[in-house]
């Protein structure tokens, strides 16, 4: 499916971590959609998609912050989020919400066809092959499991990650087995992510690639977070920021020093 | 078997632990995992394969009822006995009465989940018969005296040396007083005092990995031809099984069985696929006097009524624990009871009790690779999800940990409190941590900072810096 819309505008949902933790991700997301030649606007009535209620069971909650972004998100031709977990639970798990209630699962079904992961957006809905960057190292490139499993989003980043200049891609071995995040798992089951993290961390450090990249901010702090803690000095950008040639400062988990 | 999934965090800290257990995981997932991939991908029809194996459950559920008795009018017309038990003590109870009638002494066993999950064994024990598993991992297992970890490889957690001294200690008495150390020459001393066992067996018990309902017929497969002997050989043979395991028709087994050696080993076939239907004929040579089938029930029913229905599509060919780094992680005896990995952390709260097993749903990052790699498609994320919530509803979870969502998602209500609030606490730790680029410790953050540093953020909310700009593009 490729755009049908002249100057869509575009609503970015701008997902609860990039908004609290590293707002250079959502700056890169609005830079690269509006190259992309869409209006971008920021909804003030979101916080959070709600997938922390959602994935522990309590579903009067899940549905309540779900309503809040159908309703702040009503108007926009489409809504993008840096996020594979956070688009995959708004384009997937709403409406599984909403089955019993026709209005609101009208609603949902609304919203999830308008509604895209940032680099699946760039590709399959504006077309967009070929990105303008430079970044200068070596980069692999973890495959977040909501957005692999939940959205197909896999040779997308590969494909533009291939166009930026001063590259060279190494895969990692297992970029497709979780890194021990799983939301609330990580806090709940520390012993057991920490494992799981550091195997990424290792698999990491193998590929010889001094950059790691991801579409999830979620992933990114606890890979980030388990290289620090190793002594790694491997840099660590949401992919978004290098596509939109913005990973000059601090990668995460890098001081100002 | 008494269900230990009330301590799973205790024993996954174990396993963690256990450099022994983290060495044999290790080769278990490049193994299973490269064979299946290599299988799957060298056979064109595989996706549409896996379509056809859920669809044939599907319909068998919904009908399940019709191709139970179906199935038990053919066992009956072929001579053989049916048994039904809604417990696994009644179950127990029909297999030991069976052993009883038969003056048994000596009891071989086929390896089954079923009847681990019966607790055969035990009862067996207790009844006073003497018995002999026949599959090599699980008469391992019955010579350490622990319960399998996986439910295909049951020993896949037991190192080689680990075998050799079990074999040199129990083996003795048998005239092996040499303590072997070789692969090949351990497997040969297991065969030689198993073929004693085989030879006296008075009852052999095995397991069904597909009821035919048109024929009346059981099937197993084994790769070590154990099956085979423990149907033929002794006078009785009981088949356990649980009432899922029926399908319709031969047709249908061949769908599934394609797809069960590929998914559990990476295996096209079995190098054993065996086929029973009732007792020995007035013109077959061998097999057996009596023919039994014990179907046990087990709470089946009661899911085929409520959302875990899916999960009775299960051909327990393992494949989801294969692909789950938490099982990964910590091995299948963490999981505390018969089933581990994904399938397990499904059935087990529904057979030992929802408030027996609360970890195991919410010991997965729900990152869907198991669903990915089930042949019958099994959502078992969606499943997982679904105990999480029967959990929140009847709070089964932390009360600490209710709290602390409660707060979140009160924030995340209020979207103007919320904004206000961040900015000031991201503003705080921005700062405090800016230098430094982590915090290594951080209250309210023990379960992050145990086992990794916390990074910290860039001190602005994204809301607060882009309202900013907007002010001064409108000046």
């Amino acid at each position: 499916m490729i755009n049908e819309h002249v100057n869509p505008s575009v609503g970015l949902f701008v997902t609860c971590l990039a908004d609290l933790y590293r707002p250079s991700v959502a700056f890169a997301a609005v830079k690269l959609l509006e190259d992309a030649g869409v209006t971008v606007e920021v909804p003030r009535a979101q916080t959070c998609c709600g997938q922390p209620a959602l994935n522990n069971g309590d579903l009067g909650h899940a549905r309540v912050l779900a309503m809040q972004v159908i309703d702040a998100f009503a108007e926009f031709d489409y809504v993008v989020g840096p996020s594979g977990s956070c688009m995959g639970t708004i384009k997937t798990h709403y409406v599984e919400l909403f089955e019993d209630d026709p209005e609101g699962l009208m609603k949902a079904q609304d919203l999830a066809e308008r509604s895209h992961e940032l680099i699946s957006f760039l590709t399959d809905i504006m077309g967009i092959s070929q990105i303008d960057a430079t970044y200068d190292g070596t980069v692999t490139y973890h495959d977040s499991c909501a957005g692999l499993r939940e959205l197909g989003i896999q040779e997308q980043p590969r494909r533009l990650l291939d166009g930026v200049q001063g590259i060279a891609f190494k895969e990692l071995k297992d970029s497709i087995v979780c890194c021990g995040f799983g939301g609330t798992f990580c806090v709940k089951y520390p012993e057991i992510s920490g494992k799981m993290v550091d195997d990424k961390c290792s698999r990491i450090e193998e590929s010889g690639a001094d950059t790691v990249l991801a579409g999830d901010l979620g992933c990114l702090l606890n890979i980030a977070g388990r290289l620090r803690r190793r002594g790694e000095t491997t840099r660590v950008y949401h992919i978004a920021e290098v596509l939109a040639g913005m990973a000059g400062g601090p990668s995460i988990g890098d001081g100002e020093n | 078997m008494e269900s230990k999934s009330h301590d799973f965090k205790v024993r996954s800290g174990q396993a963690l632990k256990d450099p022994f257990l983290q060495s044999a995981l290790e080769n278990l997932s490049l193994g299973f995992v490269e064979s299946r991939r290599k299988c799957a991908e060298a056979l064109p029809e595989f996706e549409a394969l896996r379509d056809l194996g859920k669809n044939i459950y599907d319909h068998t559920l919904e009908n399940l009822d019709f191709y139970l008795r179906r199935y038990e009018e053919k066992v009956i017309e072929s001579g053989g006995h049916v048994h039904w038990a809604s417990t696994p003590d009644e179950a127990c109870r029909i297999a030991t009465d069976i052993c009883d009638q038969a003056k048994a002494k000596k009891v071989i066993r086929g390896k089954s989940m079923i009847g681990e999950e019966m607790g055969i064994n035990d009862a067996l024990d207790e009844a006073g018969f003497e018995t002999t598993e026949t599959d090599l991992g699980e008469y391992i297992l019955q010579l350490a005296e622990e319960p399998p970890s996986h439910i295909v490889a049951p020993a896949i957690h037991k190192t080689k040396d680990e075998i050799s001294d079990l074999f040199q200690v129990y083996h003795a008495d048998r005239g092996f007083t040499e303590r072997q150390t070789e692969r090949t020459a351990l497997v040969q001393e297991a065969r030689q005092v198993l073929r004693e066992s085989f030879i006296s067996a008075d009852v052999g018990i095995t397991g069904a990995n597909f009821l035919i309902a048109e024929t009346g017929s059981n099937i197993i497969v084994t790769n070590e031809g154990n099956g085979d002997l423990t149907c033929t050989l002794p006078k009785v043979h009981i088949v356990t099984a649980a009432i899922d395991k029926v399908i319709p028709s031969v047709e249908d087994a061949m769908v599934l069985l394609r797809l069960l050696g590929r998914s559990a080993t990476g295996q096209e076939i079995t190098a054993y696929t065996t086929f029973t239907t009732g007792p020995k004929r007035a013109e077959d040579d061998d097999g057996p006097e009596e023919y039994h089938v014990i179907l046990l029930d087990n709470g089946r029913s009661t899911m085929l009524a409520n959302e875990f229905r899916d999960m009775l599509r299960c051909i327990r060919c393992g494949a989801c624990m294969n692909h789950c780094p938490v099982y990964g992680s910590v091995g299948g005896h963490a999981y505390g009871w018969v089933y581990p990995g994904p399938m397990g952390s499904v059935l087990t709260p529904m057979m030992v009790g929802l408030d027996k097993a609360v970890d195991l749903p919410n010991a997965c990052t729900l990152n869907g690779r198991c669903q990915d790699v089930c042949p019958v498609r099994i959502p078992l994320p969606k499943l997982l999800r679904a105990h999480r919530t029967w959990q929140h509803e009847r709070k089964f979870n932390s009360s600490v940990f209710r709290f602390g969502l409660g707060i979140w998602t009160f924030f995340a209500r209020h979207p103007n409190l919320y904004q206000f609030c961040t900015r000031i606490v991201m503003s705080v730790m921005g700062s405090l941590g800016r230098r430094k680029g982590v915090f290594n410790r951080m209250p309210f953050a023990g379960g992050w900072t145990q086992a990794r540093d916390l990074p910290t953020p860039q001190g602005k909310t994204f809301q607060a810096a882009w309202r900013a700009k907007q002010r001064e593009k409108k000046q």
